[in-house]
């Protein structure tokens, strides 16, 4: 029998044309992932460029003549009757006293209208730092009001019609002495980081939304761990394969497509109107979370279980392990790394959502800081969408300090995601 | 056909039975589902001596070996029928423990499965496990005395705390031998135990198989002919679901009666 089937000759031209496709194949999959960086990156700048601001506060130096009458008149020098004196009056009168003959009632106010609705607490903090102060003239640093500090941080250019801007010529002229005389200072925005939500920029805080968040992920997390590995055990080691469970698992993936705000409306319509547990409390936006969670939670533990070998199952089995045996002395520990990388990752989701959330009556405007799982509180990203809804110019840089707050849990999330791999990791 | 048409087409050759049973197995049938993956297979494996068990791929050996210990429970519609037993207890409708009698019938498997974790923890899970072991030096006991039988203990004394997935695959698989006999079972099952291995290590486990027969009884599964004629001293040959025949390793190799022996043991097929 003879072959008379030429020796492979490849044609220059079939050659030229590969070598081609395989050039421009690579460089689109480059222009994707330039795309990809290129938008991070202006996403970055922005969200970096309008918020660090944020970080910073105007203040006023002021220099109060703290009058002992006014403040402690019985002369206890208490610490109680410190913190109960009233500061406005001597912050008004050291304003009169800055700015000598102005009269009337409408710029007295303006002139009042320099320094933060909250100034006085300065004062008041200064006193209660030091109380030697009584009965000097202190000068102290009062926080400025959020237009003056917004004019500070560029945001309300000076050389546009008085009628277009919040800034008035008679109160810029007062700035500007003040700035002569090197009395506007900026500080890092303690607040910022210390307080809970204000109607006023200035004293708008981040710490009540931080704390909702900590409080509603702790919940989702004790939650759906649990059920979620158990679940997927039990589905990938113990059950048996028929229609049940094949129907369970179409379902848990159909679970994991389902909008976010439809697990909000089942929140709304068990956990408040049903349950009767208390609305916009961290215990129940936990709950809905959870529920949300919980597919993800329950795909990636079963992948992670499906990834260690069945080697390791028969090895155990063949020494006379029970099937609980092998599965929590062996086969746990080997997917724990993809088991929590999952979980971190699902929390990571829970932290960013807003719209279940919403349904339960986190979207409230609340000022305290949560003390409870079922006191009244928000979340990060609904206070971003709530500043974001806020017309003063001083929540734009707000916001923006919002979301890299938020930015940076996800980050520090993900980072221990990646390290609890790396750490746990076993090859076999 | 009828089922004693069928019996008389799967007659097995020679001597099924022998003097000393350690394991005996009866009209032992194996379903996948539908599909029949052994046929009224009749062995006896005696104590303590080599049972090899030889064949095509596919053709039921494995199984076999897997039903000796329970293992197929685990495999979703797969049934067994007959009768196994072991030192005359029925394995599978006595009401026997699955686990226990894993503990008392070890395995080792095709490819090196050591556990993610020290060598020192490998040989010690098992004791551990069913509690043969009250303290800590008795366990350092065990633990040498397995790997010595293993013939593993002068290549590892000096690194028990390593991974046991850092070794050499023969020496992985002698692990896994060492790991099956520190827990003393009474039955030692091998599937394919050298085939991921070189020549050196598969002779090194060949001569460790001839040492343990003095104290278990050995079922191993192979595909090649020489290491069956090295180790054993019973041969069956499988194929296609039947016990075609089997008898004395030397019998079976010099002078076999059935033609498909004939036929897989010169090379003709498999």
């Amino acid at each position: 029998m003879t072959d008379n089937t030429p020796h492979l000759k490849i044609n220059p031209s079939l050659l030229k044309r590969r070598n081609a496709a395989e050039k421009r194949f690579r460089f689109y999959g480059l222009a994707a992932v330039m795309t990809a960086v290129l938008v991070l990156c202006l996403l970055l700048t922005s969200i970096i460029s309008k918020g660090y601001t944020a970080f910073q506060q105007t203040y006023i130096l002021m220099d109060i003549r703290l009058d002992a009458e006014t403040i402690d008149p019985k002369g206890t020098k208490r610490v109680e009757d410190l913190a109960a004196a009233s500061y406005k009056g001597l912050l008004r009168s050291a304003l009169r006293e800055q700015f000598p003959g102005i009269e009337g009632r409408k710029a007295k106010r303006a002139l009042y209208g320099i320094v933060g609705s909250s100034a006085e607490f300065d004062i008041r903090n200064a006193v209660l730092d030091n109380p030697k102060l009584v009965g000097t003239t202190a000068t102290i640093a009062v926080k400025s009001s959020d237009d003056v500090d917004s004019f500070y941080k560029g945001y309300i250019p000076r050389d546009v019609p008085e009628s277009n801007r919040k800034i008035k010529d008679r109160e810029l002229a007062w700035l500007d002495t003040l700035f002569e005389d090197d009395r506007i200072i900026k500080k890092f925005n303690i607040n910022f980081f210390t307080n809970g939500d204000s109607r006023e920029p200035e004293e708008a805080g981040i710490l009540g939304a931080v704390i909702g968040s900590l409080y509603t992920l702790a919940i989702t997390l004790a939650l759906c761990f649990p059920v979620g590995v158990l679940t997927a055990i039990y589905l990938e080691e113990f059950a048996p394969t028929n229609k049940w469970t094949d129907l369970i698992e179409v379902n848990i993936n159909n679970l994991a497509a389902v909008p976010s705000i439809v697990f909000g409306l089942l929140g709304l319509a068990i956990f408040l109107n049903f349950m009767g547990l208390p609305r916009s409390a961290p215990i129940v936006g936990g709950m809905v979370l959870a529920l949300m969670t919980l597919p993800t939670i329950i795909i990636a533990s079963r992948a992670a279980l499906k990834a260690v070998p069945p080697s390791i199952r028969e090895a155990a089995l063949g020494i006379g392990a029970s099937r609980m045996q092998t599965v929590f002395h062996h086969v746990l520990p080997l997917a724990m790394p993809g088991i929590l990388t999952g979980t971190i990752l699902g929390m990571a989701q829970a932290l960013g959502e807003t719209a279940p959330l919403l349904m339960i009556g986190m979207v409230a405007f609340i000022a305290d800081i949560p003390g409870s799982m079922s006191d009244a509180a928000t979340v990060l990203p609904v206070q971003i969408y709530l500043w974001a809804d806020s017309p003063e110019r001083g929540f734009v840089e707000k916001t923006s300090a919002a979301i890299m707050i938020l930015l940076a849990f996800l980050i520090v999330m993900n980072a221990i995601a990646v390290i609890l791999r790396k750490r746990f990791e076993r090859r076999w | 056909m009828s089922y004693a048409m069928d019996m008389q087409n799967y007659t097995t050759q020679s001597e099924t039975a022998t003097s000393e049973p350690k394991i005996m197995a009866r009209d032992v049938n194996v379903f996948y589902g539908p599909s029949q993956a052994l046929k009224s297979i009749q062995l006896d494996i005696g104590a303590n001596e080599v049972t090899s068990l030889i064949g095509p791929s596919g053709c039921g050996k494995s199984t076999f070996l897997r039903c000796l210990n329970r293992m197929n429970d685990v495999i979703e519609n797969c049934t067994v029928e007959g009768r196994i037993s072991l030192d005359g207890v029925d394995l599978y409708n006595s009401g026997l423990d699955p686990v226990l009698l894993r503990a008392r019938v070890g395995m080792v498997f095709q490819k090196p499965n050591p556990f993610p974790k020290s060598i020192f923890d490998n040989i010690a899970y098992g004791p551990r496990l069913h509690g043969t072991v009250s303290t800590k030096d008795e366990l350092d006991e065990r633990v040498e005395k397995s790997l010595r039988r293993a013939g593993l203990w002068d290549e590892v004394k000096d690194r028990l705390d390593k991974p046991g997935t850092g070794l050499s695959g023969g020496q992985q698989q002698r692990l896994c031998i060492a790991r099956a006999i520190a827990i003393n079972p009474e039955v030692i099952l091998m599937d394919e135990p050298c085939s991921a291995l070189d020549p050196i290590a598969t002779a090194k486990i060949e001569e460790l198989i001839d040492e343990l027969r003095e104290r278990f009884t050995i079922v191993i599964v192979t595909h090649s002919m020489q290491q069956a004629a090295r180790v054993s001293q019973r041969t069956a040959f499988f194929h296609l679901g039947e016990l075609v025949e089997v008898g004395e390793t030397d019998r079976l190799f010099t002078s076999p009666q059935d033609d498909r022996t004939q036929g897989y043991i010169t090379g003709r097929f498999g």
